[in-house]
């Protein structure tokens, strides 16, 4: 073990994942770890093997796009571990290999499609990101029973609200997410 | 080198062979200076000092060159490193030829010793210096001595009566013919130095007049202030305002707790006064204070541990069945306050499942704590038994990280409770515990099972809480002048060989105040302290070395070119710097007052040198000439 | 003191109620607030989890309009939106290189000297001492205090109230003659963004906190976040089917219950908008 991945991590991140000693308190608190197919303090624990065949269980979990940073973990670790972070980190990673998990892309397909509304608009619309969804998942029936009552309490805005500069969204984007 | 009369290389010359090559060279030679280039006088200086009194050549005359730690070990091995030891050995030429022989000093030794504290560390400790036949005076801050030991149902690992092995040694204290007791007291002031310490200790007024006193308790039963919480049941019965803090205590009469005292607060009641059948009570004495010349100094002074108040994830304290260790070994102690059954302290009730956390607030970098408490891995092992042992129908499941039991017999003692006493183990933290209806909901994880969370219903959880420094440790550190380290854990003087030494002459430390530790260390670390003050203590007279401040003296009518300004004596930080008189013989009247260092307590630092406007002080063994010489050797190539 | 109002996405459509309640609080304790003109949306959870540099310059952006626009407290009623400006801005003002990256990206100056306050701090700051005279009905129920994830961690950088079992929202509630709860919930997360692709995940998490308030006999549960009550009043569906019954209790938040106390029309309040009715006045 040569520690390349705590390294990468932590050149990355900040994070200095052989700090963990594996106490568990994340995993006892994390509010999905039921649902989880590896748990908070596994995933630190297979990053701390440095093998190639643990990374890339990680990045294909599921767990990591169940994670919602709800920061109850690091909330408690006795090494201030910030898993958030770590994360973030693997989300990113896991779409740059391409193995992000299967059922995990549906959650994948909201967040692109919420960034494409702010993209376009530099503020959210609903109903262009539910579009977007559906395109992505063909899960045309989602959330369709609460369309009407969603319009009868003024709550769907049909008509997209946008920023004025929306220029300046596009050139955020386009400086911060296209590959270097 | 000029004055260099013999110059020779031996590979071991701290070996006897080595050693006699000296001695040889010093009577063929009529040598009167020394200079071994070696490793750091700190290894050796000693041996070579001695081997050159044995040749009849006065110690102080020979300096350690050192070659190795600040030569040879940091530098490559070049010709620039050659001539670097070859500058160091000449400016220690240089030196000792300034060398001026010294004698060793002898200083006077009390010979009593003072114990500060009265747990299980103090009480051997005077035991075994008074059965040496010194006497021994022991201060503890509480009405009776004991300490947590005394608070303890059984020990670990053979399930001993904490307070059977405990009162026979305690009563042994209270009857020693070598040992003075006061409880109630505290040290006030330390003075002086090693062999010679003035202590002065207040004796805090107990309201109650213990020549007269029986201990009858008559008192106790009826004062009317029954609620008071109790310290020795840590909070989980009351005590009395007038009390003793347990059945056993020693000595087993009361005190009067003004802060709780009817009369003390509103100057009405006296009740106590009224029954007492010796009319030993007496209200609103003054504290005391008595002085007392010590020789040596032995602190053990204890721990405590953290209260449930610290922990946010349980509940900052408010829920009443979450308990800390100390507690559980109230309820579990058979003279505690539900008898040793173990009972809910919010209702009274048998709890048919409960929870031991270990690791609450050890091994927490994020909450302040990093290091280990190394006694709750066993005493978690072993509440879980006694649990089980009450209550045989009852769930027991202790949450931990590691097990450590390094101790004789303690691993098979945790084996049993996992074992034999169906103890369930379960390896994870606890992530928060919070209550519902009634019951204490814990959320942890079993990290041998994939981090699998696991959740409890549990009647009562026990946090095994870290071992902390004991209250106004800090203060009672710098009263004394001794080291203590971030935690406040009283700081030895070598971590691996003087363990029950402190950097201050005379001043030894044993037991838990040094850090968490369990009863046989304790006991150890009491007994290698006492024997560290009995060899002192039956010297005759103290030796120390003669590398001290002198201040100067001539003829008069000058005396010395000491002014007496006294800068000195501000910034000595051993106060080891006195004001003396010099007065005419005839008349008695006084000519000039100035500085005079204290031999015994002068620890050869130099700082008042450095301070001195007028030169006046110089250091024996390094003084401005000698270091001049050694100095300029090494600058004029 | 020139006050800025930071609405974020949510309180612009779904929860549309949360910004007229919070509007309708400001106005009925005469404090005037200014929305920054051309606020883009924070970035939320979608930013972090894609692109580390996006999810800090679409705050910066903010940050840097509210700096521009001469505000010196902005006042973020959304947690996620707070959580997300208050981190990206201690993010940036730790590592100078990050943030002069940032500031090309958004082609702006950051000097990042805005307070970025959430609606309780806004409440105990500029409302607290105010409330108890203005209290027209007391609002005499049982209330469980729901406080979400966003709103107390990461501590470090937020350093608002306790981590565990905060007090503040419990404070207000008790001014206005509420019985807070003790209960086992107020910090464990919703459910969050995974309220489209996983809804039955929220049902589980967001259902078990409303069982556990509704457990102890609370009336109302009151929050202090657009996407917790979105979970826990639009996803009441999936919550009773993890339950297992229909649980009625509705979600307010807490600038709808102060609101009510002091008076304030509850059609004002946005009330009729909820999923869950709200019975309780």
């Amino acid at each position: 073990m040569n520690h390349t991945t705590a390294k990468n991590i932590k050149e990355t991140t900040g994070v200095d994942i052989d700090k963990c000693y594996q106490c568990g308190k994340c995993s006892a608190g994390c509010i999905l770890a039921d649902d989880m197919d590896f748990q908070p303090s596994i995933i630190i624990r297979m990053l701390q093997t440095d093998d190639s065949t643990n990374n890339k269980k990680v990045l294909s979990s599921e767990s990591i796009w169940l994670c919602q940073n709800c920061e109850n973990c690091i909330g408690r670790c006795p090494k201030e571990i910030d898993i958030p972070k770590i994360m973030d980190y693997l989300r990113t990673e896991s779409v740059k290999k391409k193995c992000v998990s299967l059922k995990a892309k549906h959650q994948l397909s909201f967040y692109r499609s919420f960034l494409d509304s702010i993209k376009m608009s530099g503020r959210l619309s609903e109903l262009v990101m539910m579009v977007g969804y559906k395109f992505r998942t063909f899960n045309l029936l989602q959330d369709v029973k609460l369309v009407p009552s969603m319009l009868s309490k003024g709550k769907l805005k049909l008509i997209p609200e946008s920023v004025k500069n929306r220029k300046s969204i596009k050139s955020i984007f386009k400086k911060t997410t296209t590959s270097k | 080198m000029a004055g260099v009369e013999f110059a020779t290389d031996y590979k071991y010359m701290c070996s006897d062979p080595g050693q006699n090559l000296i001695k040889q060279a010093i009577k063929e030679h009529h040598l009167d200076g020394v200079v071994v280039g070696s490793c750091s006088p700190r290894m050796h200086e000693m041996t070579f000092r001695k081997v050159c009194s044995e040749a009849g050549m006065n110690p102080y005359l020979c300096e350690i060159a050192n070659l190795r730690e600040q030569c040879s070990w940091v530098h490559e091995k070049c010709d620039a490193t050659t001539n670097k030891a070859i500058e160091i050995v000449r400016g220690l030429v240089e030196k000792v030829k300034r060398n001026k022989p010294l004698q060793a000093i002898e200083v006077p030794i009390s010979k009593k010793a003072l114990v500060i504290g009265g747990g299980i560390a103090g009480i051997q400790a005077s035991l075994d210096i008074a059965n040496c036949g010194h006497q021994v005076i022991l201060v503890e801050q509480s009405p009776s001595i004991g300490g947590h030991m005394s608070q303890l149902s059984e020990t670990f690992p053979t399930l001993d009566c904490s307070q059977c092995i405990l009162t026979p040694r305690m009563v042994e204290v209270a009857q020693h013919p070598n040992i003075t007791l006061y409880t109630y007291a505290e040290l006030e002031k330390l003075e002086g130095f090693i062999g010679n310490f003035k202590a002065t200790i207040r004796l805090k007024d107990k309201s109650v007049d213990f020549s007269k006193c029986t201990g009858c308790g008559l008192c106790m039963t009826k004062c009317p202030q029954k609620k008071i919480p109790s310290e020795f049941n840590e909070g989980l019965g009351t005590r009395t305002a007038i009390y003793t803090p347990s059945p056993q205590a020693v000595p087993n009469k009361p005190v009067i707790d003004r802060e709780n005292c009817n009369y003390y607060k509103k100057g009405v009641c006296k009740i106590c006064q009224k029954f007492c059948p010796t009319g030993a009570i007496e209200y609103d004495k003054a504290d005391k204070f008595i002085t007392e010349e010590i020789g040596a100094v032995v602190v053990t002074t204890g721990f405590n541990v953290l209260k449930t108040d610290f922990f946010s994830e349980y509940g900052y304290g408010k829920y009443k069945d979450v308990i800390t260790g100390l507690q559980f070994e109230r309820l579990a102690s058979a003279s505690g306050p539900t008898l040793g059954e173990i009972r809910r302290p919010s209702d009274g009730q048998i709890p048919k499942k409960i929870v031991f956390i270990a690791c609450c607030g050890s091994r927490d970098p994020a909450k302040g704590l990093a290091y280990c408490s190394k006694i709750c891995c066993m005493y978690t092992a072993k509440h879980a038994m006694l649990y089980q042992h009450k209550v045989p129908d009852g769930e027991s499941t202790v949450f931990y990280m590691d097990i450590r039991a390094g101790g004789k017999n303690y691993e098979e003692f945790v084996r049993r409770a996992i074992e034999e006493e169906q103890v369930n183990y379960v390896r994870g933290r606890v992530a928060r515990v919070y209550e519902k209806n009634g019951k204490l909901i814990v959320k942890g994880a079993d990290t041998l099972l994939n981090a699998k969370p696991v959740e409890i219903e549990a009647d009562m959880v026990v946090l095994a809480t870290a071992s902390i420094a004991n209250n106004g440790a800090e203060d009672l550190a710098q009263k004394m002048h001794i080291s203590y380290d971030p935690y406040h854990f009283f700081a030895e003087a070598h971590p691996k060989l003087r363990p029950v030494e402190t950097n201050t002459a005379g001043i030894f430390l044993a037991g838990a105040c040094q850090a968490p530790k369990d009863i046989p260390e304790t006991v150890a670390a009491a007994s290698g302290a006492a024997v560290k003050v009995v060899s002192l203590l039956s010297k005759p007279t103290l030796v120390r070395e003669p590398l001290i401040a002198v201040v100067n003296r001539c003829a008069p009518p000058q005396y010395s070119t000491c002014v007496g300004c006294f800068m000195c004596q501000t910034i000595c930080p051993y106060q080891a710097i006195e004001r003396e008189d010099i007065t005419d013989r005839r008349t008695g009247q006084v000519i000039k007052t100035i500085a005079k260092i204290n031999p015994g307590l002068c620890q050869g630092c130099g700082t008042c040198v450095s301070f001195c406007r007028s030169k006046s002080i110089d250091i024996q063994g390094y003084s401005n000439e000698e270091m001049y010489a050694e100095v300029s050797a090494l600058l004029n190539k | 003191m020139k006050l800025g109002f930071y609405p974020g996405c949510s309180l612009q459509g779904t929860s549309r109620e949360y910004n007229e309640s919070v509007k309708a609080l400001a106005a009925a304790f005469d404090i005037e607030m200014k929305t920054i003109d051309d606020w883009n949306c924070c970035g939320a959870s979608a930013a972090h989890s894609i692109s580390k540099e996006l999810s800090l310059a679409l705050p910066a952006r903010i940050l840097a309009l509210a700096g521009q626009q001469g505000f010196e407290q902005v006042v973020v009623p959304c947690a996620a939106c707070y959580n997300r400006l208050a981190v990206a801005q201690y993010e940036l003002n730790q590592d100078r290189e990050l943030k002069s990256s940032i500031e090309q990206a958004i082609e702006m100056p950051l000097n990042n000297q805005v307070k970025i306050i959430n609606v309780l701090q806004f409440i105990n700051t500029y409302i607290k001492d105010k409330i108890a005279d203005k209290v027209k009905k007391k609002f005499e129920h049982q209330v469980a205090c729901y406080y979400g994830c966003l709103l107390v961690r990461p501590h470090k950088i937020l350093g608002f109230d306790r981590v565990e079992d905060p007090t503040s929202m419990d404070e207000l509630m008790t001014i206005i003659g509420a019985t807070p709860l003790d209960w086992g919930f107020k910090t464990e997360c919703c459910g969050a963004s995974l309220s489209i692709a996983r809804t039955d995940l929220v049902g589980k998490l967001s259902g078990k906190i409303i069982k556990d308030a509704a457990d102890r006999g609370a009336e109302a549960i009151i929050v202090a976040c657009p996407m917790c009550h979105s979970n826990l009043d639009m996803r009441r569906p999936q919550i009773d089917e993890y339950i297992g019954k229909e649980i009625s209790t509705p979600v307010i938040y807490v600038t709808q219950a102060i609101g009510l106390a002091v008076g304030i029309a509850p059609e004002k309040l946005g009330l009729q908008r909820h999923f869950v009715k709200v019975n309780i006045r």
